[in-house]
């Protein structure tokens, strides 16, 4: 072993009570970043995930406008066959196209305004996780059929059930008056309230019908197979809509999404600064002591001979082997912690009304990954060797003369 | 008590005899104590704006409602009060303020689009206190009386429907029979909210104009109360129950929107959570330097113990100077914590993130309020705590062997 890590390394366990604290400090730190990082990040692909498999998809082909105003006339043309199109040429089953009216649903009892979203029954279950949420009942299945799905809150507020009548009163694409009695075939529940006491669904074929569409459509939406394959994906479909639509991602789509989850991380990480630099201090100040007390040894291998940057260098190793252990163990038992609710699963109180305001399930299972597992014991270590610096930099100020009379 | 003195004196000398590491220390503590007052001050400062925002507005701090009307909103659960007897039971009971409306969803029709809306019917004078609508800053005009002929809708929705002041649109709910009850009404004011959502959400009319429409005489769906404190609402509950028979229903505000409610909870939680680890991540160095300063000092400690020092004075003396180093420190991170906290009050605009913010519930403006509990409770925890992390190290300096340490070479 050479003989300057050695002496690090013997340094260093000298006051192994002082060194111990000090790895302390970056294990605990370690440790709850990477459990806080790997929660985090999980939250974040869970809230994505299930907020796009809602409605938005990854992307979706729309008129320019629509996104803001969502108003009936800003409308994709044959939107059926447009869908058909990027199917075959995309060679992807996971694009559906849809159309949206606001509408008054009445039943015998009761009459409330909701969202009705046409849809392709054959191809929404490829792009929508609504149609797996049919608790009663069946989902929509020929396109022309005058049925619809409804939320279960929804259902309990208009006092109706599977088998039960709507009559649906709107305005067409035109403005004129459109109205349609149409059969409950199925109630849904998704968990978020919004969804479950504003939405329906209808067969598109009838859904034009009703609301004078003349085949038009509002949206095509399209999933990639991943989130990541999403942005290659938009500049395929861009080249085959036609001119006069436009195509948006998800976050433009979703735009609270993304700031949710930006804001969201920016106070984490205002939080995860304040450890590191907590550490820092801890380290700061370990290794002032450290290079203090021995100021007179100092001197003397100085008077020997030994440069001072040698001795810097010394310091800053020393300094390199306690963060580096400190990594280690923190990043050891961070994953450990970790991998104990990746399996059982984390929950607090007031979970579920939060998750249910993000999409989110009740209990999180928290992924271990190498990336989420270092980052943050990594920037500890980098915290750790700068805190180091000060003290091996004052060493070059050090006389060998004065530095033997110390102490 | 002159002991005490003393022990303070020589406390405080042996702190900056090795002054680097003291400052070194005291800038950790700073550091510390800084981010966590400063943490909870924007913590508090979002959660109240968000209860301000979602709770004072509109819901009111206690409600009362028909027994079914909470789970199915519709004009067939109504309070079976009539407005006089409201006034009779709430007009003088010392209420900060109260309101009755009629709060029903309706679908709103322009000759262009059609949406979905909460429909208040509100007596405009009553509900000033409950509005997150600032009268005097709307477009066009609020409205002026119960009567008033006009509706008063969201900036955001009148742009979706592309209607404007001084246009008419169509208002369609349902009266008690279900039969479809409709009224054309002229767009009179335009409002502007903090959250786009509410712009989208609520439109207004006169109280009476809203009953006669729906046909329900002089009868409401809600009654809203609002006390001083949202956090302590018990009083006016208990007023309000005490007032009413069980015909309806009282409710507290967190028991109606428990998404805030579970939120503020949280937020508690967290924040001690918050001090607890800043602490934690301290105490590592404070363990240190004080293992540190007994560690030099062994030979004087084992002189006094010679000298006839009670070991309880050691002990003593270095739990003083553990506590003096954080006092000091916090004391400096407070003071920090202050100082950046007070210029920021009047609201750090966080708007890029608008859209975030509301899935939040919260609007994106954040104003950080430092509550005088907070900072009491950043203090009292860390200097708990510091006094039981240097119980160790102390405990071991008193119990050293007066020749051993005497002859100990450092």
């Amino acid at each position: 072993m050479n003989i300057v890590l050695r002496l690090a390394w013997r340094n260093l366990w000298r006051h192994a009570r002082r060194t111990w604290l000090t790895i302390g400090a970056m294990v605990f730190s370690n440790t709850l970043l990477v459990f806080m990082i790997s929660i985090q990040f999980s939250m974040y692909g869970l809230m994505i995930d299930n907020t796009l498999q809602v409605f938005s998809g990854h992307m979706q082909v729309q008129a320019p406008g629509y996104k803001d105003d969502q108003k009936m006339r800003q409308v994709v043309p044959d939107v059926q066959p447009l869908a058909a199109r990027l199917r075959d040429e995309l060679d992807s089953e996971t694009i559906a196209a849809r159309g949206w009216a606001f509408g008054l649903a009445s039943s015998a009892d009761r009459s409330y305004g909701v969202g009705i979203y046409g849809v392709e029954p054959e191809f929404e279950a490829n792009v929508s996780n609504i149609p797996g949420l049919i608790e009663d009942g069946r989902y929509l299945e020929q396109n022309d059929a005058m049925e619809i799905v409804i939320g279960t809150m929804l259902a309990r507020n208009l006092r109706i059930g599977v088998g039960g009548e709507l009559t649906i009163l709107g305005s067409g694409v035109d403005g004129s008056f459109a109205a349609a009695v149409v059969n409950v075939v199925g109630i849904f529940e998704s968990g978020v309230k919004e969804i479950d006491r504003n939405i329906a669904e209808m067969p598109l074929a009838a859904f034009q019908e009703v609301f004078y569409m003349n085949g038009a459509g509002h949206q095509v939406v399209i999933m990639a197979p991943t989130l990541s394959e999403a942005p290659g994906l938009k500049t395929k479909v861009e080249a085959i809509v036609p001119a006069g639509l436009v195509v948006h991602d998800w976050d433009a789509l979703q735009p609270g999404l993304k700031q949710a989850i930006q804001a969201d991380m920016s106070s984490a990480f205002f939080m995860y600064g304040i450890l590191v630099i907590l550490v820092a201090f801890s380290v700061l100040n370990t290794q002032l002591m450290s290079v203090l007390e021995r100021t007179h040894e100092f001197g003397v291998v100085m008077a020997l001979g030994m440069k001072p940057g040698r001795l810097g260098r010394l310091v800053m190793l020393e300094t390199a082997l306690m963060g580096l252990l400190g990594f280690m163990l923190g990043a050891i038992a961070g994953a450990l912690f970790t991998y104990w609710f990746s399996v059982n699963g984390l929950s607090y109180p007031g979970m579920e009304e939060m998750a249910a305001n993000f999409n989110l399930p009740g209990r999180v299972y928290p992924e271990v990954t190498l990336l989420k597992t270092a980052f943050g014991p990594f920037v500890v270590f980098l915290f750790t060797l700068l805190a180091a610096v000060y003290p091996a930099w004052r060493l070059r100020r050090l006389h060998p003369v004065e530095a033997m009379r110390a102490n | 008590m002159r002991m005490l003195l003393v022990l303070c004196r020589l406390a405080w000398r042996y702190l900056w005899r090795n002054h680097r590491r003291t400052i070194v220390m005291l800038g950790a503590i700073a550091v510390g104590a800084w981010a966590m007052i400063f943490m909870t001050a924007l913590t508090r400062g979002m959660v109240d704006q968000m209860v301000a925002d979602g709770i004072s507005v509109i819901p009111g701090h206690v409600q009362v409602h028909n027994p079914d009307y909470l789970d199915d909103p519709s004009i067939s659960n109504r309070i079976a009060m009539t407005d006089e007897e409201l006034t009779q039971r709430f007009g003088d009971a010392g209420f900060k303020a109260w309101a009755s409306r009629v709060r029903v969803p309706a679908v709103i029709t322009s000759e262009r689009e059609s949406r979905g809306v909460t429909l208040l019917g509100i007596d405009p004078e009553a509900e000033r206190e409950f509005s997150f609508v600032d009268y005097d800053d709307v477009d066009g005009r609020f409205l002026e009386s119960p009567d008033d002929n006009g509706v008063v809708i969201g900036a955001k929705l009148a742009n979706t429907l592309e209607t404007e002041v001084g246009k008419r649109v169509v208002l369609m709910s349902q009266d008690p029979d279900n039969e479809i009850a409709d009224r054309g009404f002229r767009v009179v004011g335009l409002f502007h909210a903090n959250m786009e959502t509410y712009e989208e959400t609520y439109a207004f009319i006169g109280k009476r104009t809203a009953q006669k429409m729906l046909r329900i005489g002089d009868t409401t769906t809600e009654i809203v109360f609002l006390g001083d404190d949202y956090r302590n609402v018990e009083p006016i509950y208990e007023k309000v129950v005490a007032a009413v028979d069980d015909t309806v229903k009282v409710s507290r505000w967190n028991e109606v929107d428990t998404y805030l409610g579970t939120m503020l909870g949280m937020m508690d939680g967290f924040m001690l959570i918050w001090v607890i680890v800043i602490f934690l991540a301290l105490s590592f160095g404070l363990v240190n330097t004080l293992v540190m300063a007994v560690f030099e000092r062994i030979r004087e400690i084992g002189l006094m113990l010679a000298l006839g020092m009670k070991p309880a004075m050691i002990l003593g003396q270095i739990i003083i100077e553990s506590m003096m180093l954080l006092a000091v420190g916090l004391f400096i991170g407070d003071v920090l914590a202050f100082a950046t906290v007070k210029p920021l009050e009047g609201g750090i605009d966080i708007s890029v993130v608008a859209k975030g913010m509301e899935m939040f519930g919260a609007s994106s403006v954040l104003y950080p309020k430092l509550y005088l509990d907070d900072v009491i409770l950043a203090n009292v925890v860390v200097l708990f705590l510091g006094f039981l992390a240097s119980l160790s190290p102390a405990w071991r300096a008193s119990r050293y062997e007066p020749v051993e340490a005497i002859t100990k070479v450092g």
